[in-house]
């Protein structure tokens, strides 16, 4: 049995020959297309390590079936740095240590950016802290994350047309 | 022989951003689970669904049946396991749960393994195996057992320790209070499930999976499968979080890799959320009994911490809580003790903090209730009962800074204005708050590790050791000292680790991984240092001729002789003359036994909480937090701030979140999951506030190096537990404190 699905991954047109319908975004990604780096924190939408980025709404991709996909572009957390350029939210992330272990830090990193991009947020901590709250850190890095997005947010207000767009 | 200095460059005590950073904001990080070798097949194991009894079917030729499937691994087919699961080698291993039979002994214990050529075929056919069982009542509860004696309640934990006379401190009282903590099970829950990617050559065997202690689980994994350790390759460059879960190999890991080995193909199992309770360990459920006296100056006469603990039927480890009163406060008479139940539950283990995270939120607790009965202020209770030798003992402490950790910690707060009485602040959207403070307090210890140190002629350095990064920071911290060690700039120095072929880094435990590994790439860098100094001083060429008899000290990838700039010699120089590609060196760190005899050795800190509490709705929010703790030389300023902040939110998530529930019939836990089993979001932190203070320990080690890991916790539940009593005048005794527990006493 196959299943044939097109996706924008990360700017590129991919053909997909699905070999099961039952097979999620995240295992998709993590266990045929050699792409890992979206992890997998509870498989049930309630931890939001495989947050990515789905025509522009972040997303839990183990919630989400790759068969219903077709035509849809998907950002990952390989396809925010422009080559050796860090994205203004994952540079963030380093320079406030919004990160400990690292597991969770793809999928923060990609709610982040979701985040920002909904321009719900601004740079009030109250509202980037519930805006994040998708998002477990069980090391509990969350002074650093909210610094973190706060840093970017304001860095993509002044230049939104620059990498951060 | 030339002396060379042990000092500090330029490299420690600054706040260098994470060397792996770049790596784990890119997705490029490897985890275990992120590795997928050619043909590898996917495993998934049935969990228990009752917690005692056995299983009296399973429908295995459905299992068989479906697609994909390639085998199914049952206690009556299991593939012979060379080494006994049931034995214990080291005191360090536990017993565990590989298909041995049908018996079950807690509910999430695996009854059954499936391997199949995907994910999704191996999660049906476990799901197919629909097992069928003879069930016993389960005993989940503390209530639920008789109790028995401890003789060792954690790794090397006494049991029972009694200084002085509880009985005349009972009966030299002025005041007194006698209350009874209940903590529950709590569980790691590390981000990361606990994974592993199994591949056999033959009789050589190469895994990938977390793991906080490399040689400690090579060893294990070589007893269980009957090989050498050395013929086992584990590669754990990342953990994602460990928390103390991931020391010991446990039946799931064992059984995926004993799969790979009879299906002759690599294996990947990867715990679900949901399996993550039970097999992995756990923080075991205390019932903890306090009986706290004073005299009329507010001098505590006794304090006798009595602990029941759970544990499994067939394992001792239990949470050593009692022992949290022995090193802290002065006290005439000092006693503690503990009890064990088991309990139809998997194995507890070490939690961030054993023991003492427990143990310190009862007793902040005690002391703050005391203080209260005894009309003394938290703070100036707990001043007049300082310990300026450690209690019971009389040693001296290696260092202890905890007075001014008191009073930058109050003063950082506010404390001075709090008013005694509960129930008299509000803010001004009608909440009730309070405040309330507890002391931090955590051993220091190391344990042993080995490091190598190469120095190359272009003057640049790769260290080794097999440590562990779970987050801490240890490749950025280790490599700070390493290069220190080593005399070169950190952009100079490699730092491999994370690999169980290199020398023994050693455990990442007990917050001593740092002062360990550290210690053992410091010393292997001065060995290279020590051997520069013997070429130099014989190299007619070098300034350094002749001078043998100086002592010498190196930084920047030079040599020099102690306090005189002027003259040195370039290592690489030193190498060329010597004709030498390379240097090597090599090194390692333990604590003499006459340290541990002469010295007390702990970290120390005070943590204050303001909460605010709904009057109405009971619901509790932590406001501000602050904690200033005394935990010797400070690596990385910006980690080490990370990693306090990061143990008091634990504190928080002790003090008002998380609990294991089990259901009384079926004895499996209700809320094994992420969305139920409750951990501390984003938006359950603010006010968050860390302070270091200055602490300079000649004693503790080489290194002055005392660790930050687990004292966050400490204190922290207490300050918040004692600031909802000042906001509410309710003492709530069990946690985590809900508001269903301030709306009852209303």
């Amino acid at each position: 049995m196959s299943f044939q699905i097109t996706l924008t991954l990360n700017g590129t047109a991919r053909e997909i020959a699905l070999d099961d319908t039952r097979v999620t975004l995240l295992d998709l990604l993590r266990e045929r297309l050699e792409m890992p780096g979206t992890k997998k924190g509870c498989d049930r939408g309630q931890c939001g390590a495989c947050t990515v980025l789905v025509d522009g709404r972040r997303i839990n991709s183990c919630l989400t079936l790759a068969a219903t996909l077709d035509g849809a572009e998907v950002t990952t957390i390989e396809g925010l740095a422009r080559g050796d350029a860090l994205h203004p939210v994952q540079q963030a992330f380093i320079d406030n240590d919004g990160l400990q272990c690292g597991y969770c830090t793809p999928g923060q990193i990609m709610s982040a950016v979701g985040l920002i991009a909904e321009g719900t947020a601004g740079d009030d901590p109250e509202r980037i802290r519930e805006g994040m709250s998708g998002n477990i850190c069980r090391c509990a890095a969350y002074h650093g994350i909210t610094l973190a997005v706060r840093q970017a947010a304001r860095q993509m207000d002044n230049d939104p047309k620059g990498d951060a767009a | 022989m030339p002396d060379t200095l042990t000092r500090f460059g330029s490299n420690s005590g600054q706040p260098t951003t994470r060397r792996d950073g770049i790596a784990k904001v890119t997705g490029q990080a490897t985890f275990a689970a992120d590795n997928h070798p050619e043909g590898m097949l996917h495993a998934v194991y049935v969990p228990a669904g009752i917690a005692r009894g056995r299983v009296a079917h399973l429908e295995v030729e459905a299992a068989r049946a479906h697609p994909g499937v390639t085998h199914v691994i049952t206690p009556g087919n299991r593939p012979d396991l060379p080494g006994d699961p049931d034995a214990k080698p080291t005191r360090f291993s536990f017993r565990i749960e590989v298909l041995q039979d049908d018996t079950v002994r807690y509910a999430g214990q695996p009854i059954a393994l499936v391997l199949a050529e995907t994910l999704e075929a191996a999660t049906e056919g476990a799901r197919l195996l629909a097992p069928r069982y003879e069930a016993e009542p389960p005993r989940t509860g503390l209530d639920d057992n008789a109790p028995f004696a401890v003789e060792e309640p954690g790794f090397g934990a006494p049991g029972d320790t009694v200084h002085g006379d509880p009985e005349a401190g009972h009966a030299a009282a002025a005041t007194s209070i006698d209350a009874t903590y209940d903590t529950p099970p709590q569980y790691h829950n590390a981000m990361e499930s606990h994974a592993v990617v199994a591949q056999w050559d033959g009789d050589r065997l190469t895994l990938d999976t977390p793991s906080q202690a490399l040689a400690m689980s090579c060893a294990a994994y070589a007893h269980l499968f009957g090989i050498e350790a050395a013929d086992i390759t584990l590669r754990s460059p990342y953990l994602g979080g460990g928390f103390g879960s991931k020391a010991i190999p446990n039946g799931p890991m064992v059984l995926a890799i004993l799969a790979a080995r009879e299906a002759g193909r690599p294996v990947k199992l990867s715990l679900t959320r949901r399996q993550m309770f039970g097999p992995v360990g756990h923080r075991g459920a205390t019932r903890q009994r306090l009986r706290l006296g004073c005299d009329a100056d507010g001098r505590l006469t006794v304090i006798d911490h009595e602990t029941l603990a759970a544990t499994s039927t067939f394992e001792t480890f239990l949470e050593s809580a009692s022992n949290a009163s022995q090193g802290l406060y002065a006290s005439s008479a000092i006693r503690s003790a503990h009890q064990g139940v088991r309990l139809d539950v998997g194995t507890p283990g070490p939690m961030r903090a054993p023991g003492e995270a427990s143990g310190s939120a009862a007793l902040e607790c005690a002391m703050d209730e005391l203080a209260q009965a005894a009309g003394i202020d938290p703070l100036e209770f707990r001043l007049r009962n300082y310990a300026e030798t450690e209690p019971g003992t009389g040693k001296p402490y290696s260092s202890k800074a905890l007075r001014e950790c008191y009073a930058r910690g109050a003063e950082a707060f506010g404390w001075a204005d709090r008013p005694a009485r509960p129930g008299t602040m509000r803010s001004t959207d009608g909440k009730l708050v309070g405040w309330g403070m507890g002391t931090a307090f955590f051993p220091s210890p190391m344990f042993a590790a080995e490091a190598r140190a190469t120095l190359r002629a272009d003057g640049s350095a790769t260290l080794e050791t097999g440590g562990a990064d779970m987050g801490q920071g240890a490749w950025t911290a280790l490599a700070q000292i390493a290069a220190d060690g080593i005399g070169l700039p950190l952009d100079r120095v490699e730092l491999r680790s994370g690999l169980s072929t290199l020398p023994d880094g050693g455990v990442a435990g007990g917050s001593g991984h740092t002062a360990t590994a550290g210690g053992a790439l410091h010393s292997a860098g001065g060995d290279v240092v020590r051997q520069l100094s013997e070429l130099a001083s014989g190299q007619p060429d070098s300034p350094l001729f002749g001078a043998g008899n100086a002592t010498f000290e190196a930084r920047g990838g030079r040599l020099q002789i102690a306090g005189d700039d002027g003259r040195g010699d370039a290592f690489a120089d030193i190498l060329a003359r010597a004709g030498l590609s390379e240097l090597t060196g090599s090194g390692s760190a333990s604590r003499p036994d006459a340290d541990s005899r002469d010295y007390a050795m702990n970290s120390h800190g005070a943590v204050f909480a303001e909460v605010a509490v709904d009057p109405d709705l009971g619901q509790i929010r932590v406001r501000r937090l602050v904690g200033a703790f005394a935990a010797g030389r400070i690596v990385n300023p910006r980690l080490a701030e990370s990693q306090l902040m990061g143990g008091m939110i634990w504190g928080l998530s002790f003090a008002l979140h998380e609990a294991a529930v089990h259901d009384p019939r079926s004895g499996r836990i209700l809320n094994a999951d992420l969305a139920e089993y409750r951990v501390p979001v984003n938006a359950d932190v603010q006010g968050l506030e860390v302070i270091t203070v200055e602490e300079d320990d000649p004693h503790v080690n080489a290194l002055g190096i005392k660790g930050v890991g687990e004292i966050g916790i400490t204190g922290t539940v207490g300050a918040i537990a004692n600031a909802v009593w000042h906001a509410t005048g309710t003492r709530v005794r069990r946690f985590p404190i809900g508001l269903a527990d301030l709306l009852a006493a209303e």
